[in-house]
């Protein structure tokens, strides 16, 4: 077999990413048909700099989840086939069988694995953790960060005090401690996962509670069904057997998360929440000074009905916005974590650890670190468009 | 305006405090102190030789205890074994029982000993900190003109071709964290295989001499990361004194256009990114540790991660009060400089 030229090879990449065209043109197709009627979303595709955000994100996102369903890799990112250590793009296989990719589209890594694979299965690991983990840290950072706004006072002084404190310290080295493998054996990643977990329960169940507390036939039902899916998704999230926080039934635990990630979730979201904090309570000293809200206190509305519902909605613009750019930074970190080799398995695809392992060799076979630094800064760069293009439509109202 | 600056001061003790001891407790885990033991003693220790070996070294007092003495406000841990012979904290060295100081810790200037260089901590750390101080240096020499140039230049004209190609520019350097954009670097400027050859992939040599050769590369790419969200803010910034009266009023005088930027708009909007380029400081720490990381430049970050990275407990705490003081003092000097530049803000 022949090796492939770069054409080729550009060529066997786009046709492997089929699925993600077919989504990205329906995606764009149905948006731009029906964007007058979709409100914030629909008039992101007047701009064309959030329109290239939006396209780079959703790339990522469907390579994703298609990669994830393995109908996008070539190979299996694990495994590694002898005679391809650190071969240069478009080799053909070694020893290929009968139903097996007869090339390494983007070569093989030093232990013998295809890149291209490896970096569509990382963008799995980034896709799946940095959205989840920033809303985590929004939760948090909205319910503590409304009450020090709105209440201002003592509260206010004591929870900003321990949001410096978070900020204060240089990033690199919270990683340093909390995510190495002795701390880790302390449970104090686990204890600190039980706390932080709460506040999307308490978040929901007051949010819930302030809004339906008039009428006690709607609101008790669905607070019960609610809070209840959400405790058994809180318990099995923090529950993880062989570790300090290993008390909920089997029967009970409805999943595990794979080693670390779950360390890793945690130290993201605890980095992230002090900032969120401060916007949130930014907003909410600007906002209760506004006519609504005295008119809600005139009518007699509760304060956390105020906060969540006169407050929190007339503060979505920024938060949208901050949202998106968050994500990024989150994808920062979550690369930053796999670059130090913290954290996650070493064998994981993730693309901080596969520039990692990449960059000891970067000076001979730049190959195994390229893509997945492209991909990263990819991603990133299409969150910040979308987020620069989500703050332009949003102020033209 | 002195009642705020000594407020300011005793906040930023209080931060520094409770950060050290956060640090100090998390590094004194169990774990860790065993990890120490089997380190320095021998790997084959059992448990209680472990805890004897802990105990005789005062590391098995309450954490509070430790944290006084290794402040150096409580007396040093002392222990005398089966035939007298004392042995202690603060005695090392030529010192005796006698002769030792009562307390040694960081406010007496003892930071410890580095296990992983063999060395007093305060000199290890003095001497890495030397190091990055150049490289800081050089990162703020290109950072900060070029990000305020790029910033006035595009927030002057909002809207115009140069904005956007800038303000794009900018997006793109944010988006390429330090471990992305050096990879990208080494592989255009210094690889042996396929780049340019202009520059050297590793800063090892730097330490000894600083050549244009090995020193642009890390420096470049600490600086573009932050350069990209600075320009940013002072874009914004000017593009906001742009609209302001007084401007307009300048125009309608006929004043030329680079004497309105320059003499009347200029000042003001500069403002706003001093407080940003102070409080750039604590990521640029970040960049730092993965810079001299990648480029094996063994500096201030690269102590960091070796301390880390061996359990070297003394060291990672010597280097987190210095990163912590460092991070609190540029806050502390963007907030006075915020008030001193602008003086529309007034502290009641």
């Amino acid at each position: 077999m022949e090796p492939l030229g770069t054409f080729d090879i550009i060529l066997r990449i786009l046709a492997q990413l089929t699925p993600t065209w077919i989504a990205l043109v329906a995606v764009f197709t149905i948006s731009v048909t029906y964007k007058r009627k979709l409100g914030l979303y629909g008039k992101l595709f007047d701009s064309p700099i959030g329109m290239v955000g939006f396209g780079l994100v959703m790339f990522w996102v469907f390579t994703a989840i298609f990669g994830a369903f393995d109908l996008i890799v070539t190979h299996d990112e694990l495994t590694q086939v002898s005679g391809m250590k650190n071969k240069v793009p478009g080799t053909p296989l070694a020893g290929a069988e009968e139903g097996q990719y007869a090339w390494y589209l983007l070569g093989g890594d030093n232990l013998a694995r295809d890149v291209f694979s490896r970096v569509i299965k990382g963008a799995w690991v980034v896709v799946q953790i940095a959205p989840m983990a920033t809303l985590f840290a929004f939760m948090v950072g909205i319910t503590l960060g409304l009450p020090a706004g709105y209440y201002g006072g003592k509260l206010d002084t004591v929870l900003s005090f321990l949001a410096n404190l978070i900020l204060a310290f240089p990033v690199i080295l919270l990683f340093y401690l909390l995510v190495t493998p002795e701390i880790v054996a302390t449970g104090i990643p686990s204890y600190m996962a039980t706390v932080m977990f709460v506040f999307p329960i308490i978040f929901v169940g007051i949010l819930l509670n302030s809004r339906y507390h008039t009428q006690p036939n709607i609101r008790t039902p669905l607070l019960v069904g609610v809070l209840g899916v959400l405790i058994w998704l809180y318990l099995s999230l923090i529950n993880e057997d062989g570790t300090k926080v290993d008390f909920v039934p089997i029967w009970f635990d409805g999943f595990n998360v794979p080693g670390g990630i779950l360390v890793v979730f945690v130290s993201v979201v605890f980095v992230n929440s002090p900032t969120v904090f401060r916007i949130v309570r930014g907003l909410a000293l600007d906002i209760k000074t506004r006519d609504y809200v005295a008119a809600a206190q005139t009518r007699g509305e509760g304060p956390w009905y105020i906060m969540l519902w006169e407050i929190l909605p007339n503060a979505r613009g920024p938060l949208i916005v901050d949202f998106c750019l968050r994500v990024g930074y989150t994808t920062i970190l979550l690369g930053t974590l796999g670059f130090f080799g913290l954290g996650l398995p070493p064998e994981s695809p993730d693309w901080g650890s596969t520039i990692n392992e990449g960059r000891k060799l970067l000076s001979i076979y730049l190959h195994p670190a390229l893509p997945p630094a492209l991909a990263l800064l990819s991603l990133v760069l299409g969150l910040n468009l979308l987020a620069d293009g989500l703050r332009e439509e949003s102020l033209k109202d | 305006m002195l009642m705020f600056i000594a407020r300011r001061v005793g906040v930023m003790i209080l931060t520094a405090l409770c950060l050290t001891f956060i640090v100090f407790f998390l590094t004194n885990l169990y774990p860790n102190l065993e990890k120490l033991a089997k380190n320095q003693g021998n790997q084959r220790m059992t448990d209680e030789q472990v805890l004897s070996w802990l105990g005789n070294r005062g590391y098995l007092q309450p954490v509070p205890v430790k944290y006084g003495e290794w402040l150096g406000v409580l007396p040093g841990f002392t222990h005398t074994d089966e035939a007298g012979q004392v042995t202690g904290r603060c005695i090392s060295g030529d010192l005796t029982a006698e002769t030792a100081p009562r307390r040694c810790g960081i406010l007496q200037g003892d930071w410890g000993y580095s296990t992983v260089f063999k060395d007093d901590v305060a000199g290890v750390v003095g001497k890495r900190l030397g190091l990055t101080g150049w490289l800081m240096l050089c990162v703020m020499l290109v950072m900060v003109p070029g990000a305020l140039i790029i910033g006035v230049l595009a927030g002057m004209r909002e809207g115009s071709k140069l904005d956007r190609s800038l303000s794009t520019a900018s997006i793109i350097t944010t988006a390429t964290p330090e471990y992305v954009s050096g990879v990208i670097f080494i592989a255009v400027f210094a690889s042996s295989a396929v780049g340019l050859k202009w520059f050297k992939g590793t800063a090892t040599s730097a330490t000894d001499d600083i050549t244009f050769a090995n020193f642009t590369l890390p420096v470049l790419t600490i600086a573009l990361y932050g350069m990209g969200y600075i320009a940013r803010m002072t874009r914004a910034s000017m593009a906001e004194v742009m609209t302001a009266q007084y401007i307009r009023t300048a125009r309608l005088k006929g004043v030329s256009f680079p004497n309105i930027v320059i003499k009347h708009a200029l000042r003001n909007a500069l403002i706003a990114p001093f407080t940003v380029i102070m409080l750039q400081f604590p990521w640029l720490l970040n960049g730092v540790v993965i810079v001299e990381t990648l480029f094996n430049y063994k500096g201030f970050g690269w102590t960091l991660v070796q301390a880390a990275g061996n359990n070297d407990i003394e060291l990672l705490l010597g280097v987190s009060v210095v990163s912590v003081f460092v991070v609190l003092v540029t806050q502390l000097m963007s907030d006075i400089g915020y008030v001193y530049l602008n003086p529309r803000i007034r502290i009641s």
